[in-house]
């Protein structure tokens, strides 16, 4: 029987021929993640609850500090500290204010083919690769760094055919969040969301990590792109080679098909407090915004920055508004700095930090206050996400984004 | 002449704003908010153990360090009723004056006194501790002028034609 | 008799003949400064005095940076406080996210060799640098300015510090003057001007003599002056005028105290945990382990100092497992930083680079410690407690040196 990407890539790391949706199979790990969020709650456990500690490959970790960069309290220090020590220790790579852990994955680690368990929610951003990217616990990530191998419960595939090409002033953020919208906040709960068709070989490995990046919102345990040869002379100009290259059988079962026209995609937003509340941006515009974010493991690449910057230049940010720029690596800030886009950014009276979290994370770094509102390029717009319980925050595109901060108030780079 | 008496906490030199309120609490709303963390750093049982009436006695150059009123504000809401250093930094000096926390320079009484001890102060006058007189100065006359109007809001409301 | 420039400053602001130590006078400011983290306070006094308007609107500056970005939601209440207050009573100056208070005053051209001006900050001894009398208070004392435009002052004596000959390619300004208020002691110029002066102090730029007048207020001082000049004038971007230029101590004017010092003398130093009149050579403390270095503040965030840092960490990276954090000190200095390479050389060393803003100097945010930790930084406090827990010791030291130990990951010499 035909297999899906997801499929053949459980039963590589399972090492048995075959493997269907709702198997349970123990794999082995080809690489393990986790940031400042929580793996000082797995090196506690490491050290207090396992009778004879051990790490099954040291190799197969990547520490990364990303999250509270730089530290906001002692506290934040300890945890980091702990993470620092224990990743010293023990000969585990190590990143420090090098910028969001996805970023750092895909720029430096991940391979098609691979299984990699991440101690975050956006672990499947990997699918841009073709890898199988999915995010744990804490515990998990324990298990997993002791033995090596986890056990999945082989999710079912629904795929998401795309044609046609997206036209000038949407962007992938714009299709990821409409793909939301329609499917829902658990419309393939548990499930792979498989990218495929012509459409997909329109997007480049940074678009593609825009749509993988989301699929959680979705619900989903991870999302798939095939390693095609976009994907290949990527990962070739980076010196990497990959695992292994699957493609989708002809005969492979798909639980549920979705089609879009990636040209009857329009510039979206999405509303407080849910990612799935996803309407035209029309319907949004005029909003008075207090904050605004360019940034995050879903936008804060080059891509986006360069469309950020199209727009701000030349002009000056809202009085009013804060406009936060955050590269998401060390890698982009420097291509930023390089192409003039920092200096840009910087002219029209943004404010540019180090590559983090930063506001998408909520906790200390352009926390937003009581019934202000934030549009953002960042994963979540839950209730109290950014800051204030009171807060609102909308989602958007880089474009939309930028083009708000201007005007003080939602708005398309249109409507300038 | 006013006179009043109390017992001491004693605290060393170069006593500065960090300790007596600490960056990370001044966006705190109200100086109440503010008072429990004053002095943490060095010694975080303190706020909680000082009684209204009580006083400080403290070594050289007492509250150096930032401008932050918060400073003697917080010391005043902790019910401390005067400070006898030998020396204060000069920004805070103005500060205390500002807000009625009354300061009084004495080189000898710190290296003579242990913490818990009693004091009976004389305004302008002298301090008595342990049936010694240790001697104190006058303030200058327009320092004098703030206090007796109750501290500089209520010179200005004055000023502005507002009931005191 | 002569006069010193802190009394030529106040004498021609109250249109006295001369004023002497000791005489409580009545300044009229020709600019006051107001930082976010005090502006509630300020407004909140300002009210309860009864004042019905500021008294000239046009000599008010507002600015946002010790909560910039805003770690706490709190924080938008002081930009709220700020922005309405600027709103209410006319008040045209409002810097958001453009840098650090003490920084953009000179750069802005707010504040001119020879003017009073106040802040709600104790490092407003900066301006000093360009011959201004300049000084921190309290939000109350503001608050009265605010609404009558004067300030009572009591003419300070004067120290005087003079400085002959040339600083070792290793010593920066930063260096003097921890050497300086390691000499005086945490008091020991308290209530005085400090005004210093030699050939040492001429070859400075204005950036240099930032750094020290910023530095002033750690041994108690009022203030500290540098006789405006060249650099001055082209600093200010302004031709000086004839009492600008005359701002300089007499032969005869009358000082409590001479300093003299040889430049050649000057090593680099550190002031160590926890006071910063705790002053050590640097070669005395060679080999300490540290864990975090930040470059940057009103102290040494500017232009040459984050070039000092490039210069020594040009084809280097920091030390594994050590944190090297830097902020400029304004939005101008950035571009110009970036624009010049300095930005790309510092970030590929490994450098986290933030915004414009006070960042750890005040220990908000921006890089806290914990217990045990140990970090080198080029501001002006390193008070216990100031980054973090009270076990977090903290050395400050030059820009150059504080690079040279993110390189080498403990203390060494620059």
């Amino acid at each position: 029987m035909g297999m899906t990407i997801a499929e053949k890539i459980i039963a590589r790391a399972a090492g048995v021929p075959q493997v269907k949706a709702g198997d349970i199979h123990t794999v082995n790990l080809d690489r393990m993640m986790t940031n400042d969020g929580t793996t000082h709650l797995t090196v506690d456990m490491y050290h207090n609850k396992l009778k004879n500690p051990r790490i099954a490959d040291p190799k197969k970790m990547v520490f990364i500090v990303d999250h509270n960069v730089p530290s906001d309290s002692a506290k934040t220090a300890a945890s980091q500290k702990k993470m620092r020590d224990f990743a010293r220790e023990h000969g585990i790579d190590f990143w420090e204010g090098k910028g969001v852990c996805h970023q750092i994955m895909m720029e430096h680690y991940v391979c098609p083919g691979e299984l990699i368990f991440g101690a975050d929610s956006h672990t499947c951003t990997y699918g841009a690769l073709g890898a199988f990217g999915t995010g744990v616990g804490c515990t998990d990530l324990l298990y997993g760094m002791v033995t090596g191998t986890s056990w999945v419960l082989v999710p079912e595939t629904v795929r998401f055919y795309l044609t046609g090409e997206l036209k000038e002033g949407v962007y992938p953020r714009d299709l990821m969040l409409s793909v939301i919208g329609e499917i829902g906040a658990s419309g393939v709960s548990y499930q792979v969301m498989e990218f495929c068709g012509p459409g997909a070989r329109t997007l480049s490995v940074n678009d593609r990590m825009v749509l993988c990046n989301l699929a959680v919102e979705a619900g989903a345990k991870t999302a798939l792109f095939e390693a095609d040869q976009i994907a290949l002379d990527w990962l070739e100009a980076r010196g990497r080679k990959p695992k292994a290259v699957f493609r989708s059988d002809e005969d492979a079962v798909y639980v549920r098909e979705y089609t879009f026209d990636l040209g009857e995609i329009r510039p979206v937003a999405a509303k407080p407090d849910f990612v799935d509340d996803v309407v035209p941006v029309e319907e949004v515009c005029g909003v008075r915004i207090d904050e605004a974010f360019l940034g995050s493991c879903n936008n804060g690449r080059i891509d986006d920055l360069r469309v950020g910057a199209a727009i701000v230049k030349g002009r000056k940010i809202a009085d009013h508004v804060r406009f936060l720029v955050v590269p998401a690596s060390q890698e982009v800030y420097l291509q930023a700095l390089e192409e003039g886009l920092i200096d840009t950014f910087m002219r029209s009276g943004a404010i540019v930090m180090n590559p983090n979290c930063s506001v998408c994370w909520g906790s200390c770094q352009g926390v937003i206050g009581e019934n202000e509102v934030l549009i953002s390029t960042g994963t979540r717009n839950f209730k109290g996400r950014a800051g204030h319980p009171s807060s609102r925050v909308y989602l958007g595109s880089a474009a939309t984004v930028a083009a708000s901060a201007v005007k003080g108030e939602i708005c398309t780079a249109g409507m300038l | 002449m006013e006179q009043f008496s109390g017992r001491v906490w004693v605290l060393g030199d170069d006593i500065d704003t960090d300790i007596i309120i600490p960056t990370e609490y001044l966006a705190l709303k109200t100086i109440e908010d503010m008072k429990q963390y004053g002095f943490s750093p060095l010694r975080p049982e303190l706020a909680g153990q000082i009684k209204k009436g009580d006083m400080i006695v403290a070594g050289k150059n007492f509250g150096c360090g930032s401008s932050r009123e918060q400073a003697p504000e917080v010391i005043k809401a902790l019910g401390i009723r005067c400070i006898v250093a030998k020396s204060f930094a000069r920004i805070f000096f103005r500060n205390s004056i500002n807000n009625g926390l009354l300061l009084i320079e004495q080189p000898d009484l710190y290296d003579r006194i242990e913490e818990g001890q009693e004091i009976t102060v004389t305004v302008n006058r002298d301090i008595v501790f342990d049936g010694k007189s240790y001697p104190i100065a006058a303030l200058p006359d327009n320092l004098v002028e703030i206090i007796n109007a109750g501290g500089l809001v209520k010179a200005m409301q004055r000023r502005n034609g507002l009931a005191g | 008799m002569g006069q010193t420039i802190i009394e030529k400053i106040i004498s021609h602001n109250t249109g006295r003949a001369s004023v002497k130590p000791g005489d409580i006078v009545t300044v009229f400011p020709d600019r006051v400064m107001l930082d976010d983290i005090m502006i509630p306070f300020i407004v909140g006094k300002f009210h309860e005095m009864g004042f019905e308007k500021v008294w000239d609107p046009e000599k008010v500056v507002l600015i946002y940076d010790h909560l910039v970005p805003a770690s706490q939601q709190d924080d938008i209440r002081h930009y709220r406080a700020g922005d309405e207050f600027a709103r209410t009573y006319g008040i045209p100056n409002v810097h958001r996210s453009d840098g650090i208070c003490h920084q953009l005053m000179t750069e802005a051209g707010y504040v001119k060799p020879g003017h009073v001006v106040f802040g709600t900050d104790s490092h407003t001894t900066t301006y000093g640098c360009v011959g201004a009398f300049s000084t921190g208070i309290g939000y109350t004392e503001m608050a009265a300015i605010l609404g009558t435009g004067s300030l009572w002052v009591k003419v300070p004596e004067t120290i005087r510090v003079v400085i002959e000959g040339e600083l070792a390619p290793n010593v920066m300004s930063k260096d003097v003057i921890l050497r300086i208020i390691g000499d005086l002691g945490a008091d020991g110029a308290t209530y005085r001007a400090l005004e210093f002066t030699g050939s040492g102090v001429e070859s400075m730029t204005v950036s240099s003599r930032m750094t020290m007048a910023n530095m002033a207020i750690e041994a108690g001082a009022k203030c500290a002056l540098f006789t405006p000049d060249e650099k001055t004038a082209r600093y200010c971007e302004t031709e000086l005028d004839g009492f600008q230029k005359s701002l300089t101590g007499d032969e005869d004017a009358g000082y409590c105290r001479v300093m003299t010092y040889r430049g050649e003398d000057f090593v680099p130093v550190m002031a160590c945990p926890s006071q910063v009149d705790k002053i050590r050579d640097i070669s005395q403390l060679e080999g300490t382990v540290i864990d975090q270095v930040f470059i940057g503040s009103c102290t040494n965030g500017r232009l040459e100092d984050l070039e000092a840092a490039a210069r020594v960490l040009e084809g280097r990276k920091v030390a594994p497992y050590v944190r090297l954090i830097v902020t400029p000190a304004s939005r101008k200095i950035y571009e110009e930083a970036a624009a010049r390479g300095i930005l790309k050389t510092l970030a590929q060393a490994g450098a986290v680079i933030t915004h414009p803003g006070c960042g750890l100097c005040c220990g908000r945010t921006g890089g806290i410690l914990c217990d045990g930790e140990r970090v080198v930084a080029t501001n002006n406090r390193n008070f216990l407690g100031r980054m973090g827990t009270s076990k977090v010791e903290i050395y400050l030291a030059s820009p150059m040196a504080a690079a040279a130990c993110a390189a080498a990951g403990k203390i060494v010499s620059p």
